[in-house]
């Protein structure tokens, strides 16, 4: 084997090999269009600070290409140093004892300062153990909110957003009336539609505490009346055209911009994207629930993604990679990603420096996120989902739903398969980290 | 013509430009779209040019493809080039002197080693693809220009098409060669290399297009951007999770990645039908 | 061919490199999905139990491998059907007209150089759901396009992706065929006042078949390996599977879902499906140069 290596080194027109005076890490990402080139300027900011460590941002594509291909990297040993991870690759990552350095174990080795009270807990919660610790480091956290066009609603007679979805539905109708093409379109259908749902009505996700208190045994739960019930709604919505289906992550969201369908719900992130492509007055309303269900809603659970960070690097590098994390948590920092993306700020200090600054005054609807996150004490069910192989189960959800949309099952029909399929991939995750 | 009906002449025409123009119209689409401004993208895709022509080329060529990928596509160009005439010259040197040995020796194993090229060779990487990945990953080819070329160059067409041309040969030139006192190496290229001049040309076309088509495989062994290839950065620009496509950058990075293999066939059109008919038949 | 050089090392010196690559790219690879068909592990490959049959025997009763195995079948066909169907209309048009002939060829030939990537991305601009041209045309017309939801739209998608690129190859090679048909036979069966569509059914088309069948087989082949590129820029093998071809299911269940002893099964599945088309194909082409 040696000697073939030594072959191909021979054979190779390989160009690698240059030395560098600062010690290099790579961080690779998803994030790209307009997030992507505020990423890259903080990155910048952050080798501009300092002269000893430089970080080297590499867009991999979306979250699923990210994460998959920093795991095919690192069966190589050729892994980053930090990943950025979607939050339902959480459990996957947890589960890899010996592939991931916790964040707060890096902090405490390398001597960083770092106090995990700084930052909000129903975002850190998403990411730590049962004692607490902070495994990854949140970047990016978003939570679903509801986007309505101004304009559209005002010309149907409407003067404020639809609270509940029972007022979803009512507003559509008029909205229909007055010439629009649909009510409302979403993005992220599974986290928005039935992740989210669950949480927000205090409705388990799937067993063992959403997966929180164990990986054995944990079983889907998302084939309850209350999921039902809503899918069959929005089924029946889409039949009378107040939903439509344009996508499985945020492809649908042109259908809000050219003003085809009223309302959008979706990441709280999309912000920057609508104030650049929205040619209508926008507003932000929080994610309607079931009047009929709860009286009061419980809070939103995250989505977006945290940085983790991968075994098998120099200690320098690590010295590296926690100074870049610490700056990332700096309220400055924080506080321009928060107000250039839309993404919830992570620290307490960021959301306060952003209302200082007076941002939330002047960009209305910029804190309906924050305020959502935190308008309750999360409870067990709306602390946010820990589920192995849960990339597969969102596909899986994926289809099911899309089976529903175009009409070849029934709600109840597709859920039920949708939690059979999924508890096999469960049931194998947890069989290959027993 | 047999006999002569106009209206079916003109029939004939008519399904032929029909046919042109449906074949011809996304290459039209990008190309309006290359012109357009990225929020012209909104509600409909532009059927008509913008004004951003010159801005959207000159930025996509020579500053950043687009957000997601910040590096010029004349970087690009020159990766898809180093691979697509690497795989090339590669595929052409290593399938021609294996088939010469085929062809002009006679050795033990010989129909064993042709067999071993013919049929594993048929198997594309796409089925193979995460074993392949490790193996590239262990010999620390990852991000690198032999990672990119040397898992492509062994090629069963190739060397099929050479074996094949070379026993079309006489028999006598051989002979011939040995009463000259001519040895094996002196043969090959003093008569051989002249003789398949043709065929190596068609060889070429058909296997640089193969080469600078490469998707699957860059994609998955560069994550280093100064490795990216021109065709598989296309995916790069597509997956923008909670942003929005700019298909402006997109269809000027479609066209450019065009442009190249198109122009090959279209000015090598002969040398292109000579090597697809030797390639295949 | 009967005189040889008589070397008897330099032959092996000359297949060297090509039976390195070989060894290095295909059998060690082949080898390792071979073991790790065998073998579950997890995500990262930090823990490995052999379990013998075990990812064969999911893979056997997995409802998905037969759906895709159906798409892969649909697909494929449809592709060499329409690719071949168009091509040969073309093709017996273009050798109708006597000007212009090159000019048509040159015209029609040049999708082959596209990248099928690219083509995907081409195709689905087009077909966009949301601003896409074609299908806002054909939501006016009162069809309701939406290849993210509906699964045969999906995959009339991709076949449209796909067989827009094959055109031009089978066109070629129609074209050829025709121009080799001797005029003889197609002036004899005009003075008998045979129509021109008569002629083409009762004669052409005969002596078109073996080019038909040849393009059949390379069709094929091409639907099932070289399409890799089209589905993942356009469908992803969505929705719900309904394009998620057998060569795409290995990376999709590889790459993106992690499963390695699940996707080496299928890539050892594949390979035995491989290794029985190569010999079929080479038995019939070897015939072929012989004839």
């Amino acid at each position: 084997m040696r000697k073939l290596t030594l072959a191909m080194a021979v054979l190779g027109l390989s160009l690698s090999g240059s030395s560098f005076a600062t010690t290099e890490i790579q961080w690779w990402h998803a994030m790209g269009g307009a997030n992507g080139e505020e990423l890259n300027k903080i990155v910048k900011e952050f080798n501009d600070s300092q002269d000893k460590y430089k970080v080297d941002p590499v867009f991999k594509g979306n979250y699923t290409e990210t994460m998959t291909s920093a795991i095919a990297a690192f069966r190589a040993h050729k892994q980053p140093a930090i990943v950025q991870v979607f939050e339902v690759g959480t459990a996957s990552m947890m589960a890899a004892k010996g592939a991931i350095y916790p964040v707060y174990k890096l902090m405490k080795d390398t001597h960083e300062p770092f106090n995990p009270k700084d930052y909000l807990s129903s975002v850190t919660g998403y990411y730590s153990d049962l004692q607490g610790n902070m495994l990854s480091m949140p970047f990016n956290s978003s939570t679903p909110v509801l986007y309505y066009n101004k304009d559209m609603f005002k010309k149907a007679g409407i003067s404020s957003p639809p609270k509940t979805w029972e007022e979803v539905a009512a507003d559509s109708k008029k909205l229909l009336a007055s010439g629009a093409k649909c009510g409302f379109t979403t993005g992220w259908q599974s986290w928005v539609q039935l992740e989210n749902l669950s949480a927000r009505h205090n409705v388990p996700f799937a067993s063992n505490d959403d997966g929180f208190s164990g990986i054995k045994g944990t079983k889907l739960l998302f084939n309850g009346p209350l999921q039902v019930m809503h899918i069959t709604k929005m089924h029946e919505w889409q039949k009378s055209g107040i939903f439509s289906y344009g996508g499985r992550r945020s492809d649908s969201v042109p259908m809000f911009y050219s003003q085809q369908c009223a309302m959008y719900t979706g990441s709280s992130s999309a912000y920057g994207g609508m104030v650049k492509n929205a040619k209508f007055d926008f507003g932000v309303s929080s994610l309607p629930y079931w009047a009929s269900e709860v009286k009061k809603p419980n809070n939103t659970i995250i989505g977006g993604a945290s940085l983790w960070v991968l075994r098998g690097k120099s200690k320098e590098q690590y010295k590296a990679v926690a100074a870049f994390l610490h700056f990332l948590s700096t309220p400055k920092i924080q506080a321009e990603w928060h107000q250039f993306t839309g993404y919830l700020p992570i620290t307490h200090a960021a959301y306060e420096l952003t209302k200082k600054e007076g941002f939330y005054k002047t960009h209305p609807g910029t804190d309906v996120a924050v305020l959502q996150m935190t308008a309750s004490k999360p409870t067990v069910n709306s602390r946010g989902l820990r589920l192995g192989n849960f990339v597969q189960i969102r596909d899986v959800i994926n289809s099911a739903l899309e089976s529903v949309w175009s009409g070849q099952a029934t709600p109840q029909a597709a859920l039920n398969t949708a939690v059979e399929r999924g508890d096999v991939l469960l049931r194998k995750f947890a069989r290959a980290h027993q | 013509m047999i006999e002569n009906r106009p209206w079916l002449k003109l029939f004939s025409h008519f399904i032929l430009i029909a046919g042109v123009l449906i074949v011809a119209l996304p290459v039209w689409v990008a190309l309006v779209g290359s012109t357009q401004s990225a929020s012209s993208f909104a509600d409909s895709v532009p059927l008509w040019f913008g004004d951003q022509g010159v801005q959207n080329w000159s930025h996509v060529l020579f500053h950043a493809a687009g957000s997601t990928l910040q590096i010029p596509v004349w970087h690009l160009l020159l990766n898809s080039m180093i691979m697509a005439l690497g795989i090339t010259f590669g595929k052409i040197a290593i399938s021609m002197i294996s088939a010469y040995a085929i062809v002009f020796f006679r050795f033990p194993f010989r129909s064993l080693i042709f067999w071993v090229i013919f049929i594993t060779l048929m198997l594309p990487v796409e089925v193979r693809i995460v074993p392949t990945y490790q193996v590239i990953a262990n010999l620390n080819m990852l991000n690198s220009y032999s990672g990119l070329i040397l898992p492509m160059i062994a090629s069963a067409t190739a060397t099929f098409l050479f074996r094949q041309c070379f026993m079309s040969m006489p028999g006598e030139l051989v002979e011939a060669a040995r009463i000259d006192g001519a040895g094996p190496i002196r043969f090959f290229f003093d008569i051989l290399l002249p003789m398949s001049r043709t065929n190596i040309a068609a060889m070429f076309v058909i296997m640089f297009i193969y080469g600078w088509n490469q998707y699957l495989w860059p994609l998955i062994i560069t994550t280093d951007d100064t490795y990216y290839t021109l065709v598989m950065s296309i995916k790069n620009m597509l997956s923008v999770p909670d942003g929005d496509i700019e298909w402006n950058n997109v269809m000027v990075t479609t066209l450019l990645a065009m442009i190249p293999p198109v122009a090959v066939v279209v000015g090598m059109q002969k040398l292109f039908v000579k090597g697809l008919v030797d390639a295949e038949k | 061919m009967s005189v040889y050089f008589p070397q008897k090392k330099l032959p092996y010196l000359l297949v060297l490199p090509q039976l390195i690559i070989t060894a290095i790219f295909f059998l060690w690879p082949a080898g390792q999905a071979f073991k790790q068909a065998f073998y579950r592990e997890d995500a990262f490959g930090l823990s490995q139990t052999f379990i013998g049959f075990g990812n064969f025997i999911d893979l056997f009763q997995d409802p998905l491998y037969y759906k895709s195995m159906g798409v892969t079948m649909v697909f494929s066909f449809s592709v060499a059907f329409f690719g071949i169907a168009i091509a040969l209309w073309l093709a017996v048009m273009a050798d109708r007209v006597i000007r212009g002939k090159m000019v048509y060829q040159t015209l029609l030939v040049w999708p082959y150089a596209v990248a099928p990537a690219l083509a995907g991305v081409l195709w689905w601009i087009l077909f966009d759901p949301n601003i896409g041209p074609i299908a806002l045309f054909l939501d006016r017309i009162g069809i309701h396009w939406n290849h993210f939801l509906n699964g045969d739209q999906a995959m009339i998608l991709v076949v449209i992706a796909a067989t827009w690129k094959q055109i031009s190859y089978n066109f070629l090679f129609f074209l050829a065929g025709l121009q080799a048909i001797p005029r003889s036979l197609i002036e004899a069966a005009a003075i008998d006042g045979a129509s021109p569509f008569k002629r083409f059914w009762d004669i052409v088309f005969p002596l078109l078949s073996p080019t038909t069948f040849f393009l059949l087989v390379v069709n094929l082949v091409y639907a099932f390996f070289d399409t890799f590129g089209v589905i993942d820029t356009t469908t992803q093998g969505g929705p719900d599977g309904s394009t998620n071809t057998l060569v795409y299911k290995v990376f999709k269940d590889g790459f993106i879902g992690l499963d390695s002893g699940g996707s080496a099964a299928q890539s050892i599945v594949l390979m035995a499906i491989v290794g029985l088309m190569t010999v079929v194909q080479f038995r019939f082409i070897e015939r072929k140069v012989q004839y």
